[in-house]
């Protein structure tokens, strides 16, 4: 699964896309650990933009779950950016909006985490 | 095979406080504003079709206890219930009401021996009469143990050995189908605290299964295999869901509990073809249940393949026919 790195300053936007289940959280786990050790090793925030993402089951959820569990270890943080529909209402289901901030678009998720990085998005 | 729920709530019994009934009067009044209501019976049949879920019954109520039917020509002598929970107390009434004195044998399943799963039994109405016959099949070693603990001083003042029924205990073996009383009965190893048993029941070409105090790891896939095909092509799974999927994997994990979400995912790739959310949390009255309810099937609809699970939540009182 290609999550598409892009930094914004201090934090750094991943963006998974597809579904993310039993089949395929195993190999967005793999993929997402180096940014997930890099990134919050510079004490840089990150935002997950799930607009590409299709679905997500309760593996998926796990993952998230790690990360976020990972960073509130090393002091960083993690939030999520735009779910598309399905993505936003299993959130609500599993009660995931309470352990993760959710904001509507990348941009609002950036600016929640740093204004440097807000800054830098606005002149892409 | 028909179901009956006694007892669906999760850990320790809960009651509707006055508020909660003055509040369910109050919006019922509001409802009937001008319907011409002025007996009992046209009060009744206007509650039946015009007042929901929500001001008409109580998810309730008392711990696990869940008894089944099997087949379509049950031995009416004949009792299988689940759990010793609360709900135990009005599954004894019923038994006692129907057989009228006559002789009875009651076969129970226990997934564990936590208090809450046996504390109906000291006041379990056929325990005290003669003419009853108490099967109590489980997998645990203390399972005869625990029954006894909890009658002596000074937790209750009718020592076991005072009871008047025919009591025995018979162990079960995990992963082995035994045949009890005409019924196919299939125990199961779950996570929780001192290990609890799913158990799958067959007859008359129908199954059910009941699996309560069980968490189920996420990164276990052979173990969620092994619950798949437990559950496969099952008329009914009465499951454990006590958590949301964000409590049960983060600050409740280990507490030995489950979720919704996982299971409408073991219920859908297991083809079951009704899940009935059970042993729900104290904490969630009736609002939160119903809403939780929605939730699920909602999930059901997204997540669905080609065919439909249907959802219901447990209450007691509830009666299932499949």
């Amino acid at each position: 699964m290609t999550l598409t790195p892009q930094p914004y300053a201090d934090t750094l936007v991943l963006a998974p896309a597809g579904r993310l289940d039993q089949e395929s959280s195993d190999e967005f786990r793999a993929g997402l650990q180096p940014h997930l050790d890099a990134a919050l090793g510079a004490q840089r925030g990150i935002v997950l933009d799930l607009s590409g993402l299709e679905y997500v089951s309760s593996a998926g959820l796990r993952c998230f779950m790690l990360a976020a569990r990972q960073a509130e270890a090393q002091g960083g943080r993690i939030v999520v950016a735009s779910p598309r529909p399905v993505v936003a209402e299993i959130f609500q289901i599993s009660r995931f909006n309470m352990l993760f901030s959710v904001y509507p678009t990348v941009r609002e998720a950036l600016a929640a985490l740093s204004p440097e990085a807000a800054a830098a998005f606005d002149r892409r | 095979m028909r179901v009956r729920f006694w007892g669906t709530r999760g850990s320790i019994p809960v009651a509707l406080t006055w508020r909660d009934v003055r509040d369910r009067l109050a919006r019922a009044l509001v409802k009937a504003n001008g319907h011409d209501l002025d007996t009992v019976e046209k009060a009744c049949a206007f509650a039946g079709r015009h007042l929901g879920f929500e001001l008409t019954h109580t998810f309730g109520g008392h711990t696990s206890c869940v008894e089944f039917e099997p087949g379509t020509a049950p031995d009416p002598d004949q009792y299988y219930v689940c759990d010793m929970g609360s709900g135990a107390r009005a599954f004894g009434e019923h038994v006692v009401a129907r057989q009228s004195g006559r002789p009875a044998t009651i076969n129970v399943f226990m997934s564990h021996l936590h208090w809450d799963h046996i504390m109906g039994f000291p006041f379990f109405g056929p325990a005290y009469l003669r003419e009853a016959r108490i099967r109590i099949h489980g997998c645990h070693e203390a399972l005869e143990h625990a029954f006894r603990l909890q009658q002596d001083p000074p937790c209750f003042p009718v020592p076991f050995s005072q009871l008047a029924a025919r009591i025995e205990f018979v162990r079960l073996t995990p992963g082995v189908t035994h045949d009890i009383a005409g019924v196919k009965v299939t125990p199961k190893l779950q996570l929780h605290s001192g290990d609890s048993f799913g158990f799958r029941f067959a007859a008359g070409g129908r199954s059910f299964v009941y699996t309560t105090d069980s968490e189920h790891k996420l990164d276990e896939p052979a173990a969620a295999e092994s619950f798949v095909s437990f559950f496969r092509d099952a008329d009914l799974v009465v499951f454990d869901a006590m958590y949301s999927l964000a409590d049960a994997i983060s600050v409740k994990a280990d507490w030995g509990h489950s979720s919704n979400i996982i299971g409408v995912e073991l219920c859908q790739l297991a083809r079951a073809k009704r899940l009935a959310l059970y042993h729900h949390e104290p904490a969630n009255d009736d609002t939160a249940i119903e809403r939780i309810l929605q939730e699920t099937r909602r999930l059901e609809e997204l997540t669905r393949a080609d065919r439909k699970l249907e959802v219901i939540a447990a209450y007691d009182g509830l009666e299932m026919e499949f």
